[in-house]
C-alpha cells in the first residue's frame, strides 16, 4: 500500500483560549499555522488566541484541571467534535492534492492548517511520517467516501 | 511507408474503416488516408476540411461516437486511439445520453515558476529558471529539462489573480478507467508564469477561401514533419511572408510539386479557387485585377502572417499593442509576475505584408469567408460596420466572429483588420476583443471532476444515523443533514406513522435524534453581558443549572433564530441554536465579538458535533430515564423544568435537560456523540417509539411553537410570533432594540402568528396558501392577508390545523377568512397559535 489511512478514535481534544503566555502544559506556544508537542500532548495553533490540545483518550479531565490553572481563559472539551485520522504512505501527499489546495511540498512538519479538503474542512497537520487530519465528526462518511475516491488511482 | 510509431490502429470515420499510427490525431490519419474534407459548413452547407494541425483549426468539427459519444471536438485536437468511431458534423454534435463510464478528477500544484508551452522559448524558460518549476504544453510526448516537472498533453486554459491558473491534461484512454482519470483539471498556483504559447498562423481571406484542401502553410510543414503526412501533390502557395517558403521547402523535399508561389509582396494574390469537395484550382491575379489565371492543384497553402498567442497574457489583463510589422496585436510589456517570451512576444516572427483580403470581385453570394466556422463573411462585417457598429466587440457580437468553438483564433484578427479598412480608422488606435478563458473547450465532465453523485455535497449525518437506516427511516434534508423523517413500519403511509409516532409521545414514551441542533460553549467573565446583548430577553440572571428559551434577533429587530441557555456555570453558557443556523450563529457571535466588543472576554466554542442530543418526551419519559439513571433523581422537585443535572445514564456519562419542545414532559439527554449511538440503543430498549422531525413539528404547531425559517422569514419581529413576554424591558441595550420602537414596528396591521383551523377538519391546507377576507376570489389584485406557514393533521386534536402569519392575526381570533386552494376556497377560523394543552398541564408529567 502506498497510501494509509488509520483512524485514531477517542482522542482527547481540547479548546484552549489564551491571550497571554509562552507555554501551555509545559510546551511553547505554536506560532500561526503550526504545532508543537511536548509531555505527551499536541497543540495547534487555531487562530490568533485559540488553541487545541491534542492527547491520549481519557486524559481530558486531567488536562482541563492542569489547563485551568494556567492562563487559559476558557477551556472546552470538544473531543467527539472532530474525528482524527493518520494519513501515511509515500502517496499520501498526491493523495491530499486532489482535495487541498495547500502546497504540501512546501509544508514542513509541524504545519498545521485550517483548510477544506474537497468540500470538508479539515485540520491538517503535517508530521515527519506524514499526516494528521482532523475532521468534523458528521462529515466523516463524506470524507472516508472522498479519500477513497481519491486513493483509487494510487493503491493497486 | 511506416509513419510515426508504426503501431498501427484502427478507426472509423463517416462509415469508413480506416487505419491510422499511434501518434496521429484523428485529422493526420485522416489525411494520410487522403481525407480532405471533414464537415459540412453550418450555415450555407459548404464541404469543409482540415484548416490547421492544432487548437487552431477552424473547421475540422466531428462527433465521437465511440467509445464514448462527444460533440464537437476539432479533429485536429482528437489523438487516434484504437476502435475510435468519429463523423464529420454541421454545426451542433450530439451530447451522450447515457452516463460517461470515465473517470474525470482534479489536482493542485504549485511550483515557483509555470512555463506555459513547451517549444524552443519556453523550455530555454524552463531550463534557466530557478525553484520548483512546472513546464506545461499541450502537445503529447517530449523530454522535460533536467530538474523540470513536466505534464505534456496538458492545456492551460485560464489565468486568475495570483498566479492562479487552469490546465487540462488529457491522459488518454486509460487501461482502468474506474480507477484512472481519463481527463485531469490541474489547478495550478505559481509564483511568476511565463508565457510560451507560440503564435498561430493567420490566413488570407479571398473568394472560395474554404474549400478542403486549403490549409494554413505550418498546418502543412507540421502534417509532413510530426506526422510523416504529405497533404498533397501539387501545392501553391499564397503568402504575404517568408514563413512559407519553409512550408514549401519541406513540401518539396519530400516530393510534392510547388506549381506556384504566390506572393503579396511581389503584387499578386489568390483571387478564387475551384472544387467541389476538395480544391482544384486557384485563381492567381496581380493584386487589383479581378481576372485570375487558372492554376491546377490540390493543396493550397496560405499565410497571411502570424499571431502571437496572446490570450492568456490577456486573460491576466494584459494590454496589447498593434504591431504594424507584423500585423497583429503583441503584448505591451510584461505584468507583475507574468512574462511573455518567444513568439507570443512577437520575438522570432517574420516581417510580413499586412494583407487582410485581396480584392475581389463581386458575386451574389459572398464567399470571402472570415470565420469559417460561423459562416460569417467580409459581407457581414460591412453590414455591421454600415448599421454605424465602430467597437471591434460589437462588431463580434453582431457578426459573431471569433464567438465560434475556435474563438475567432484564425479568424479574430482578420475582422480586426478589415473592419478598420472598412471604417478608415489605424488597428492602432482600435481597442482589441477581450480574451476570456477557457483559451479551448474544456468539458463540463472534467470541470465537475469527483464532485458528482456522493462527492457532488457532503452528507452531515449523526453518530446514530446507521440505526436509522437500518430501521428503516425515511429522511428529511436539512441544509447538508439527513435528519430521520419519520420510521414508517410496513405497510404504514406517512401519515399513519407520523400519527402513530405522535400518539406516542403524547401518550407514553417517545425519542428522537435531536444531535444536528446547534450548540455553542459561551465562557468567559463577560459572557452574561454579552447573551444579553445578543438575546432579546435577560440571560445573565440565569442560575447556574437552570435553563431558559431565548429569541436572537438583526439590527432590524427581526428574529434570527431562538433556542435554549443553559448556565453551565458562573461565566459559562451553553447555548443552542436551530439546525440550519448553527455556523450562522457563530459567526453572528464572533461578527460581535470581534468587530464591536473586542474588549469583551467572551469566547465561543461550536460543540455541535461534540454531543449527541436525544429528547426523550412523553408522560412515561421519566419512567425510562429513572431506570437508565437509577443514580438520578428525576423527580419534578429535584429535576424541574427548566433545569438541568450531570448524570450517568445508560451507563454513560450525560448531561440531562429538562426542557420541551412539544409541551410534554420531556428530557434532552446529552452524552459525548461517539456515546451517541449506545444511548439510543439503551432507550429504545426500554420501548420508547422513535420518531422523526415530521412528528416533531406536529407536536411543536401543536403548541404553537414557531420554527424560525418556517414559521418566520426575516421580516417578523418576537412581537409577531406573540413572544412580547420573550423581550426585555429592563435591558438598557440589546441587538434589535432601536428597531422595536421604530413606528414600522408597531403598526397594528403587523402580520402575527396564529393558529387555523379549516371549517372541514379533514381538509389539510398547504404550506404557503395565501388566505383571503372573501367567500370567493374577487377579481385582481387581491388583497392578500398573509399565508399558511406549517399545516398538519393532528392526532391529537383529531383534526387537521395551521400556522399562519395574518394582517392583525390577534385582532382576528373568532373570525373567519378564506384560503384558496385549487379551485375551491377553504373557510377557517383564525385561532390563538396554541391549540393543545394551552393550560401547560402536561409539561411536568
Amino acid at each position: 500500500m502506498t497510501v494509509e489511512a488509520v483512524h485514531e478514535p477517542f482522542r482527547t481534544q481540547l479548546t484552549v483560549r489564551l491571550r497571554e503566555g509562552g507555554t501551555l502544559l509545559g510546551v511553547p506556544l505554536p506560532g500561526p499555522c503550526t504545532f508543537t508537542s511536548g509531555n505527551g500532548v499536541d497543540l495547534l495553533w487555531m487562530g490568533p488566541d485559540e488553541y487545541l490540545v491534542l492527547a491520549e483518550p481519557g486524559r481530558q479531565a486531567e488536562l482541563e484541571g492542569a489547563l485551568s490553572r494556567e492562563s487559559a481563559l476558557a477551556v472546552v472539551d470538544v473531543s467527539a467534535q472532530r474525528n482524527v485520522v493518520r494519513l501515511t504512505g509515500s502517496r499520501a501527499a498526491d493523495v491530499l492534492a486532489h482535495g487541498c489546495s495547500i502546497d504540501l511540498e512546501a509544508s514542513p512538519p509541524g504545519t498545521c492548517v485550517q483548510t477544506l479538503l474537497a468540500r470538508t474542512g479539515i485540520v491538517l497537520m503535517v508530521r515527519d511520517e506524514g499526516f494528521t487530519i482532523l475532521v468534523r465528526q458528521s462529515f466523516s462518511d463524506y470524507f472516508r467516501a472522498w479519500l477513497a475516491d481519491a486513493s483509487l488511482e494510487y493503491v493497486s | 511507408m511506416t509513419r510515426l510509431s508504426g503501431v498501427p490502429l484502427k478507426f472509423t470515420f463517416d462509415g469508413r474503416e480506416l487505419t491510422g499510427f499511434l501518434g496521429d490525431t484523428l485529422a493526420s490519419a485522416l489525411l494520410a488516408n487522403g481525407i480532405h474534407r471533414v464537415s459540412t459548413s453550418i450555415k450555407h452547407g459548404r464541404p469543409r476540411g482540415i484548416f490547421g494541425a492544432g487548437v487552431e483549426d477552424s473547421n475540422a468539427l466531428v462527433q465521437i461516437e465511440k467509445p464514448f459519444p462527444e460533440p464537437m471536438l476539432s479533429a485536429t485536437t482528437v489523438e487516434l486511439y484504437d476502435g475510435l468511431e468519429a463523423r464529420g458534423l454541421r454545426g451542433r454534435g450530439r451530447l451522450a445520453t447515457e452516463p460517461d463510464p470515465a473517470r474525470y478528477d482534479a489536482k493542485h500544484a504549485h511550483c515557483d515558476v509555470l512555463v506555459i508551452g513547451a517549444g524552443p522559448a519556453g523550455r530555454a524558460a524552463a531550463a534557466s529558471a530557478e525553484g520548483r518549476v512546472l513546464l506545461v504544453d499541450d502537445q503529447p510526448g517530449g523530454e522535460a529539462p533536467e530538474g523540470v516537472r513536466f505534464l505534456s498533453r496538458t492545456t492551460a486554459f485560464g489565468i486568475y489573480d495570483d498566479g492562479f491558473v487552469l490546465a487540462l491534461e488529457r491522459r488518454g484512454e486509460p487501461a482502468a478507467p474506474e480507477r484512472i482519470s481519463r481527463q485531469r483539471v490541474w489547478r495550478i498556483r505559481a509564483k511568476r508564469i511565463v508565457i510560451a504559447t507560440g503564435a498561430h498562423e493567420r490566413p488570407i481571406v479571398f473568394p472560395d477561401n474554404d474549400r478542403p484542401g486549403i490549409m494554413l502553410a505550418s498546418a502543412a510543414r507540421t502534417y509532413l514533419n510530426r506526422y510523416g503526412v504529405l497533404a498533397g501533390q501539387r501545392v501553391v502557395v499564397f503568402t504575404t511572408n517568408d514563413s512559407a517558403y519553409d512550408a514549401a521547402s519541406d513540401l518539396a523535399g519530400a516530393g510534392a510539386e510547388i506549381v506556384r508561389i504566390v506572393d503579396a509582396r511581389e503584387g499578386h494574390g489568390v483571387i478564387g479557387t475551384d472544387g467541389g469537395s476538395h480544391i482544384t484550382a486557384a485563381h492567381v491575379a496581380k493584386l487589383g485585377e479581378l481576372q485570375g489565371e487558372r492554376v491546377p492543384c490540390d493543396l493550397l497553402l496560405v499565410s497571411g502572417g502570424w499571431n502571437p498567442v496572446v490570450h492568456l497574457y490577456s486573460q491576466a489583463r494584459g494590454t496589447l499593442r498593434y504591431d504594424a510589422g507584423l500585423g497583429a496585436y503583441v503584448p505591451a510589456g510584461n505584468l507583475p509576475g507574468v512574462t511573455v517570451v518567444g513568439a507570443a512576444a512577437g520575438e522570432g516572427l517574420p516581417e510580413t505584408e499586412v494583407l487582410w483580403q485581396v480584392p475581389a470581385p463581386e458575386s451574389e453570394v459572398d464567399t470571402r469567408f472570415v470565420d469559417q466556422q460561423r459562416d460569417a463573411t467580409v459581407s457581414d462585417i460591412l453590414r455591421a460596420t454600415g448599421a454605424g457598429l465602430r467597437s471591434l466587440e460589437h462588431v463580434k457580437r453582431y457578426t459573431t466572429i471569433g464567438t465560434a468553438h475556435d474563438q475567432g483564433r484564425t479568424s479574430g484578427m482578420l475582422a480586426a483588420g478589415i473592419t478598420a479598412e472598412a471604417l478608415g480608422v489605424e488597428l492602432a488606435d482600435r481597442r482589441p476583443t477581450t480574451f476570456r478563458p477557457p483559451y479551448t473547450p474544456v468539458p463540463f465532465a472534467a470541470l465537475a471532476g469527483r464532485n458528482r453523485g456522493e462527492l457532488h455535497d457532503p452528507v452531515r449525518v449523526t453518530t446514530i444515523h446507521p440505526w436509522h437506516v437500518e430501521h428503516g427511516a425515511e429522511f428529511e434534508n436539512v441544509g447538508q443533514w439527513k435528519r430521520p423523517w419519520y420510521y414508517p413500519r410496513p405497510g404504514e403511509s406517512m401519515a399513519d406513522a407520523v400519527r402513530r409516532e405522535c400518539r406516542a409521545a403524547r401518550n407514553d414514551v417517545a425519542v428522537m435524534d435531536g444531535s444536528t441542533l446547534g450548540k455553542i460553549d459561551v465562557q468567559g467573565p463577560d459572557a452574561g453581558w454579552f447573551l444579553d446583548m445578543l438575546y432579546t430577553n435577560l440571560m445573565s440572571t440565569l442560575k447556574v443549572g437552570r435553563i431558559r428559551y431565548g429569541v436572537m434577533c438583526g439590527v432590524d429587530g427581526m428574529v434570527i433564530d431562538d433556542g435554549t441557555v443553559i448556565r453551565v456555570g458562573e461565566e459559562r453558557f451553553l447555548v443552542t441554536t436551530t439546525t440550519g443556523n448553527a455556523a450562522k450563529i457563530l459567526e453572528w457571535m464572533e461578527e460581535w465579538l470581534q468587530t464591536e466588543w473586542p474588549y469583551l472576554r467572551v469566547f465561543a466554542t461550536s460543540v455541535t458535533e461534540h454531543w449527541a442530543t436525544i429528547p426523550l418526551v412523553g408522560p412515561r419519559s421519566r419512567e425510562v430515564l429513572g431506570r437508565l439513571a437509577p443514580d438520578l433523581d428525576v423527580s419534578n422537585e429535584a429535576l424541574g423544568f427548566m433545569t438541568w443535572q450531570d448524570a450517568e445514564v445508560a451507563g454513560l456519562p450525560a448531561r440531562v435537560c429538562r426542557i420541551s419542545f412539544s409541551g410534554e414532559l420531556a428530557y434532552e439527554i446529552n452524552v459525548p456523540s461517539w456515546h451517541g449511538l449506545a444511548l439510543w440503543q439503551s432507550i429504545v430498549d426500554q420501548g420508547a417509539t422513535p420518531y422523526g422531525t415530521e412528528t416533531m413539528h406536529v407536536l411543536r404547531a401543536e403548541k404553537g411553537y414557531p420554527i424560525i425559517g418556517q414559521d418566520t422569514d426575516g421580516t417578523v419581529t418576537p412581537q409577531d410570533l406573540g413572544m412580547s413576554w420573550a423581550v426585555s424591558k429592563k435591558k438598557a441595550d440589546f441587538l434589535g432594540k432601536r428597531s422595536f420602537a421604530r413606528a414600522e414596528n408597531n403598526r397594528p396591521d403587523r402580520k402575527h402568528l396564529v393558529g387555523l383551523l379549516p371549517a372541514d377538519p379533514s381538509v389539510l391546507l398547504p404550506e404557503g396558501a395565501q388566505i383571503i377576507e372573501s367567500e370567493t376570489v374577487p377579481e385582481p389584485p387581491v388583497r392578500m392577508l398573509g399565508h399558511v406557514t406549517s399545516s398538519y393533521d393532528s392526532a391529537a386534536l383529531g383534526r387537521t390545523f395551521a400556522l399562519a402569519l395574518v394582517r392583525s392575526g390577534r385582532a382576528r381570533i373568532g373570525e373567519t377568512l378564506y384560503v384558496p386552494v385549487g379551485d375551491q376556497v377553504v373557510p377557517v377560523t383564525v385561532t390563538e397559535s396554541v391549540l393543545f394543552d394551552k393550560e401547560g398541564a402536561r409539561r411536568d408529567g
